[in-house]
């Protein structure tokens, strides 16, 4: 490319930045200084969740692994994909297994289940992962200790819709699984009907929580694992536990950016 | 964060210039200063407030002035009406309407109606079933067994002590085996072989008036607090 090639290019490149289309959605021409640039970056919803400026080390792979960043990054995956799955699968006893099926065999690009399938395995790799490096780097100390309860919610969060999941497929494996898994809210303290305390809480002969009023059946929604409660674990992975992750994950990042941005290596 | 206050203010600086426009009386004022223009929108609202509590003040008692020491202050004498302000009770009721509709949730997570087989049931007469035998027909829909041996009929729960799981019965080898984990039961229903720590249990099986057997799945008998010697735990034919 010759000189005045170049020139030309870059003059159209500035002409289409500082244009009123782009200006009015950029809310801010070509940035020409450093000022420009910062201003840029504050005035887009998209670029001001990262910081105008930070440390190179918060930016070495060595030092955060991208951990939390993986962790996001597979959570939208799994949000999108998990969006088609809706399209076409049905909460039902009759219809769940065969839509799981025809979701592999028959949908066209049959793999959007299996990227949601693997990305949830992913997830709850790269989220203990995370919390490994965070622990290792001591990032946990204070100001950050709040964030790490943030991110112990965060982690059971993701094992609860990894678990939730599990049983939409309503194949022998999920079956069980969610029934030992359940099967353990028996043993609840006070909540559960075999557990700890839950004796306790009767009027003379008649225990309050029995087998079809503690945590289990309010999970389930019945006394096993049946059609109520795959409905129930349905709207819980498709809407509940989403919508309450992504408000601890927004506390989360805001967090990281108030605490001083990420920790510096010890 | 101060860096970005300040480019933020001098971002907005033409909108609210703008923005005054919308008032035609200020719109002098605040081209020269947009803090002056801030001031007399304050002016425009504050005198409206006052006036209620004005005229309620001249009803009430008026102000009386106590002195501690040398100097004094200014007491407000608690009025009957302004003894709880109606802002306060407001946010009470919103508090507490707040606060039903958790219960609500709650509440509502518990449905009145399960369409699950009634855990009460009638099983037929004791003479169905076979001696030495372990009916499984209605594991599907009850979750029982059922087994007579030479003197007893006695209602085994299908529920896996380990973790749950739903075991088989194996004619051939004559036990419960778990498929989950490998769980052995005897007919009896005592564990002998896999994790689970306890035999299965029974439930109240009783004979009804009109002769067939009755089963009362909410009422459970477990052998190792000695409750399958309970004459419900069992039916003598
Ligand atoms: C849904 C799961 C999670 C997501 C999406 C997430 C996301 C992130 C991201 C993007 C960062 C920036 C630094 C990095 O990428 O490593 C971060 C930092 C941090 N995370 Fe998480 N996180 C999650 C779970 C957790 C868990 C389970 C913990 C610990 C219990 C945790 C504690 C922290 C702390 C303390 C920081 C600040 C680290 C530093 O300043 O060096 N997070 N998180
Ligand atoms: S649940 Fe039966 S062996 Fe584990």
């Amino acid at each position: 490319m010759s000189k005045s090639e170049k020139k030309k290019k870059e003059s159209i490149l500035l002409r289409l930045g500082n244009s009123q289309v782009w200006k009015s959605i950029i809310r801010s021409g070509v940035p020409r200084d450093r000022r420009g640039r910062m201003l840029s970056v504050l005035n887009s919803v998209f670029l001001h969740l990262h910081p105008v400026r930070m440390p190179k080390h918060a930016v070495k792979l060595k030092y955060t692994w991208c951990m939390g960043g993986l962790s996001f990054y597979i959570f939208l995956v799994l949000t999108i994909t998990g969006i088609l799955l809706m399209f076409y699968y049905r909460p039902t006893i009759e219809y769940a297994y065969t839509d799981m099926i025809d979701l592999r065999e028959q949908v066209p690009l049959g793999i959007m289940r299996e990227i949601h399938r693997w990305g949830a395995h992913l997830m709850v790799i790269t989220v203990w992962l995370h919390m490994f490096r965070v622990f290792m780097t001591g990032s946990y100390k204070s100001p950050r200790e709040f964030n790490w309860v943030v991110g112990v919610m965060l982690l059971t969060l993701t094992l609860l819709l990894s678990f939730t999941g599990y049983l939409l497929p309503w194949d022998q494996l999920a079956i069980w699984a969610i029934t030992v898994g359940t099967n353990m809210a028996r043993a609840t303290p006070f909540l559960g009907h075999e557990g700890p305390g839950a004796a306790l809480l009767s009027i003379g002969d008649i225990n309050l929580v029995h087998a079809g009023s503690d945590v289990r059946f309010a999970l389930l929604g019945g006394r096993f694992v049946g059609e109520a409660a795959l409905l129930r674990f349905y709207v819980l992975h498709c809407i509940g536990l989403p919508f309450i992750i992504v408000i601890f994950m927004a506390v989360h990042f805001w967090r990281i950016r108030k605490d001083g941005g990420i920790s510096t290596p010890l | 964060m101060d860096d970005q206050k300040h480019l933020e203010h001098e971002q907005n600086k033409p909108e609210d210039a703008e923005r005054s426009t919308e008032n035609p009386e200020e719109m002098k004022q605040s081209e020269e200063n947009s803090t002056e223009m801030k001031i007399a929108e304050k002016k425009e609202i504050e005198p409206k407030k006052p006036e209620v509590p004005k005229k309620k003040l001249e009803k009430g008692p008026t102000k009386k002035r106590a002195s501690i020491g040398k100097g004094s202050i200014l007491v407000e004498p608690i009025k009957r009406r302004s003894f709880f302000s109606w802002l306060t009770l407001a946010w009470v009721a919103f508090t507490a309407a707040t606060g039903t509709f958790f219960g609500m949730m709650l509440r509502f997570m518990f449905p009145n109606v399960l369409f699950e087989p009634k855990q009460t049931f009638k099983a037929g007469y004791p003479d169905d079933y076979t001696i030495g035998e372990v009916t499984t027909s209605l594991k599907e829909k009850y979750g029982v067994w059922i087994i007579r041996d030479t003197e007893h009929i006695y209602a085994l729960s299908v529920v896996c002590t380990h973790l749950g799981c739903t075991p088989n019965w194996l004619q051939n080898e004559r036990k419960f085996k778990c498929p989950c984990h490998g769980s052995g039961f005897r007919k009896s229903g005592i564990n002998f072989e896999g994790p689970a720590p306890r035999p299965l249990e029974r439930y109240k099986i009783v004979l009804a008036d009109d002769g067939q057997i009755l089963i009362d799945k909410t009422k459970k008998f477990a052998y190792e607090k000695g409750q399958w010697s309970d004459s419900e735990s069992y039916l003598v034919v």
